[in-house]
């Protein structure tokens, strides 16, 4: 990259200085603290700790990878530097923490940060310790870019996991807690004793933190030989085994989904509800946006619209003494769905036209202001008789299936409900693009004029983009509403269609996995780990600046937009002029 | 008999009057060239033709039927295919995808049957896919249909382009400088695979081009451009020789040493 070798000292001292820059954020934004709480591994590192490992690793490597042209020693002393140089950044910030109150400026920084910070010991021993931990990640991070791919990826691996299963800790009892069957057995008991920590504490015992980073880094070492040992033999089949050997993973995929709530738990099962209705918004989201290139920001209208369809249709809280709401039909969840639906598709098309001539920035200011007027408009005092204004509306009427209901927990039914719809709106999505539509709508996407000379019909091609999208957030929206059993305004602000946008873009735009992926990144992971919900913005932010930078095709492309933005990927073109054809064959054309 | 005629049409930007006053008829199964000086209006009248632009006066028709107001699509299903002077592709589509969109004013499969992939609608998938692999062998690029179209050499990006216009099964096919850019060798290529698409496949063609071996080489009718008027139009050899003509590309003067 650097065509002048750059001197080892300069780059330590600026790889270092950033990475002080950014410790110093991330703990005067109280992450340090609150991340604390939490042990990965029981009683040797906190996820507080492991933050800051994380920064030294970085740099460190990133100083590595800087002077990739000098010896390994100055490499690794280069990336020591560095990592010492950015703990000196939080050495001084502790001694200015404990000479002058920093707290009415900077709310964390309180004693126990200092505590946190200096490891438990006293000053002066704390500093030279300080120092010296960032210098010995610093150094590591170096060792990293110097060990060969084939050993670094598995020891990422193992890391992840250990980090990833440390944190899941408590999900990992509740599950075995709210299930009958585990909580006897004393086979599971054992395993629970033997990999967690127990009582108050959390995360993963010593044992169980070693056994568990074996076992992941040595998979993945052998993965590739493994993947493609599986992969030599179904190819070897004959193709109707083949055939077979498919449908009956994909079988096994669908009878795993749905028997998991039974093995999730109520808390679990919520969870991947909201994750699921995010999914499903992210995939209508992902044919406007994905498919056909039309950057809408006010989607989050026609998830209100689909909620507030339901809500009314179905309230019972209707009458005098409920309140303002004065009007409301009173019908079944499964009379009201199709309302739903119908009534967001509706206003897909009504948003369409008027925004059919505009592109790019503009189609995404005036979206986002029609997301902003849906949510006033069911604030106004005019429809408060129908939507409740600012109070919303309770008590949306619940999915009933005969007697089904009754066997089910609620968590479950939606579970059940919203799987279906998933695979509903997946279904649609791929065939809507593998069509003659969503070839008119990638067409579009690439260059509209050309589109519309080539005989693309631009009025439909977009409206109908803008119908299904919308038609699908009016579903997620009305199963939104009853599953929460209230509607307010401020549950549909610019935010959400915001938070959508990024499960697409993380995810992958147009990537139908990349999109469900995202959603289980981006609000899954959230939703699991408490601590982070805090930081959930800020980690965002982070998240789609580092994905633009390293992984702007997103999580999981789809293989068109992976040879995209990796051009080298794709077959080489011949660069020699083909002669053109020979007469003889034109006959047919 | 004229396919496509243009009377009194006017094109101004602001101040600028980029064709003025532009009448031509282009006679059905001829090769027609336009020419004339850069700025000359060519291009602006090619986007009126295909529904680009609007003109601010006169009328065009395509076999009787106007097309001025007109969308671009609905000219484009009256049987009109075009080609740009710098190349636009769908990049980042393959090479058959391209084509199976120009061939999109033939189809006729709706979303329900998309959704629901009734046999009628995988059948007319299936065909659209045949039918452009012909296109592609036709134009010199079997076997390249699964390349991203960005990929391609810029020769095959030329010609692919024209199979895409191809595809919409045009009457008459307006090509934009389709040498532009190519070597003697590759010129000569295209000329001859131009003056097949008028023998073999009875499309008329329209064209844009500054290389005059090829102007005089192929076609039947110049009509040449200066400032957005009108100044000559006749056979190759007829405009050659014009000294307005002369005069226009190689400036005043020039037509009186020549004589």
């Amino acid at each position: 990259m650097a065509t002048q070798r750059s001197s080892p000292f300069v780059t330590a001292v600026q790889q270092g200085a950033i990475a002080g820059g950014v410790a110093v954020l991330l703990t005067l934004m109280g992450m340090v603290e609150t991340f604390n709480e939490r042990d990965i591994v029981q009683g040797v590192i906190s996820l507080g700790i492991l933050l800051l490992v994380a920064i030294y690793l970085v740099f460190g490597s990133t100083t590595a990878r800087t002077l990739s042209q000098s010896q390994v020693s100055v490499r690794i002393g280069a990336s020591a530097l560095a990592g010492a140089i950015g703990e000196l950044f939080l050495v001084g910030l502790v001694i200015l923490g404990q000479q002058v109150n920093l707290r009415p400026v900077f709310p964390n920084a309180s004693p126990e940060l200092w505590e946190i910070l200096q490891f438990g010991l006293s000053a002066p021993q704390s500093y030279l310790a300080m120092l010296g931990f960032g210098a010995v990640f610093g150094a590591l991070g170096a060792g990293l870019t110097l060990v060969s791919r084939r050993y670094r990826g598995p020891v990422i691996v193992g890391f992840l996991c250990v980090v990833l299963i440390g944190l899941l800790d408590d999900l990992i009892g509740i599950t075995i807690a709210s299930n009958p069957m585990f909580a006897t057995s004393p086979v599971i008991e054992t395993i629970n004793q033997f990999f967690f920590a127990q009582g108050v504490e959390n995360g993963l015992s010593k044992a169980g933190a070693v056994v568990v980073f074996l076992v992941a880094s040595v998979l993945a070492y052998h993965w590739p030989t493994l993947r493609s040992g599986a992969r030599s033999r179904t190819q070897a089949m004959p193709a109707g085994r083949q055939h077979t050997l498919a449908l009956s993973m994909y079988g096994l995929f669908v009878v795993i989904l749905l028997i998991l709530p039974n093995f999730l738990g109520p808390y679990l099962t919520d969870v991947s509800n909201s994750v699921m209705i995010f999914t499903l918004m992210a995939l209508g989201l992902n044919i406007v946006v994905g498919f056909a290139g039309l950057l809408d920001l006010g989607y989050v209208a026609f998830f209100a619209i689909g909620a507030y369809t339901m809500g009314v249709l179905t309230t019972t809280a209707v009458g005098a003494e409920s309140g303002q709401i004065v009007w409301g039909p009173g019908l079944t969840f499964w009379w009201a769905l199709p309302f739903a639906v119908l009534f967001s598709l509706m206003a897909g098309v009504l948003l369409g036209i008027p925004v059919l001539r505009m592109r790019g920035d503009y189609l995404a200011i005036v979206t986002l202001g029609f997301g902003e007027i849906v949510r006033i408009l069911a604030l106004s005092d005019a429809l408060k008789p129908y939507t409740g204004g600012s109070q919303g509306i309770v008590e949306p009427a619940m999915p009933t299936v005969g007697r089904l209901s009754a066997a089910l927990s609620s968590q479950g039914l939606y579970y059940y409900l919203l799987l279906a719809c998933v695979g509903l709106v997946i279904f649609v999505a791929i065939r809507l693009r593998d069509s003659r539509q969503g070839r008119s709508w990638m067409a579009v996407r690439e260059d509209e004029d050309v589109a519309q000379a080539m005989g693309v019909r631009l009025v439909s091609t977009k409206l109908l983009a803008f119908a299904s999208g919308a038609a699908m957030a009016g579903l997620a929206g009305a199963v939104f509403a009853s599953k929460v059993g209230s509607i307010y305004p401020n549950s549909f602000d610019l935010l959400k269609s915001i938070n959508v946008l990024a499960i697409v873009i993380v995810g992958g735009m147009g990537s139908i996995p990349g999109v469900i992926l995202g959603s289980l990144v981006l609000f899954g992971l959230p939703e699991l780990l408490r601590e982070f919900s805090e930081y959930r913005y800020f980690v965002f932010g982070a998240v789609l600046v580092a994905m633009m930078l390293t992984r702007p095709e997103g999580l999981w492309p789809s293989t068109k937009r992976k040879q995209e933005l990796h051009e080298n990927m794709g077959p080489e073109a011949d660069p020699r002029p083909q002669v053109l054809s020979t007469p003889g064959e034109a006959g047919s054309v | 008999m004229a396919i496509l005629a243009s009377r009194k049409v006017v094109k101004r930007f602001g101040g600028l009057v980029a064709v003025s006053d532009f009448d031509l008829e282009v006679r059905e199964l001829s090769i027609h060239s336009v020419i004339g000086p850069n700025g000359a209006g060519k291009t602006t009248f090619f986007n009126c033709v295909t529904g680009f632009y609007r003109p601010e006066g006169g009328e065009i028709t395509l076999d009787g039927h106007m097309l001025v107001g007109l969308s671009p699509d609905r000219i484009t299903r009256l049987g009109i295919s075009r080609t740009y002077q710098n190349i636009r592709l769908f990049n980042n589509m393959t090479a058959l995808e391209n084509i199976q969109v120009g061939e999109d004013p033939h189809l006729r499969s709706g979303i329900v049957g998309a959704i629901f992939r009734t046999r009628r609608v995988r059948r007319e998938e299936q065909e659209t896919v045949e039918e452009a692999r012909r296109l592609l062998r036709f134009v010199g690029l079997a076997g390249q249909g699964d390349l991203l179209a960005k990929n391609l050499p810029y020769g095959s990006q030329r010609r692919l382009e024209i199979a895409r216009a191809l595809a919409g099964k045009p009457k008459l096919l307006l090509l934009d400088e389709p040498t532009a850019g190519m070597n003697t060798q590759e010129t000569a290529e295209m000329t001859a695979f131009i003056r097949r698409l008028r023998d073999e496949l009875r499309i008329t063609i329209l064209l844009i081009e500054h290389d005059m071996r090829v102007v005089m080489g192929i076609s039947e009718t110049v009509t040449v451009l200066d400032y957005g008027e009108k100044i000559a139009e006749g056979p190759p050899a007829q405009i050659q020789s014009n000294p307005r003509v002369i005069e226009a590309y190689l400036g005043r003067g020039s037509a009186a040493r020549a004589n």
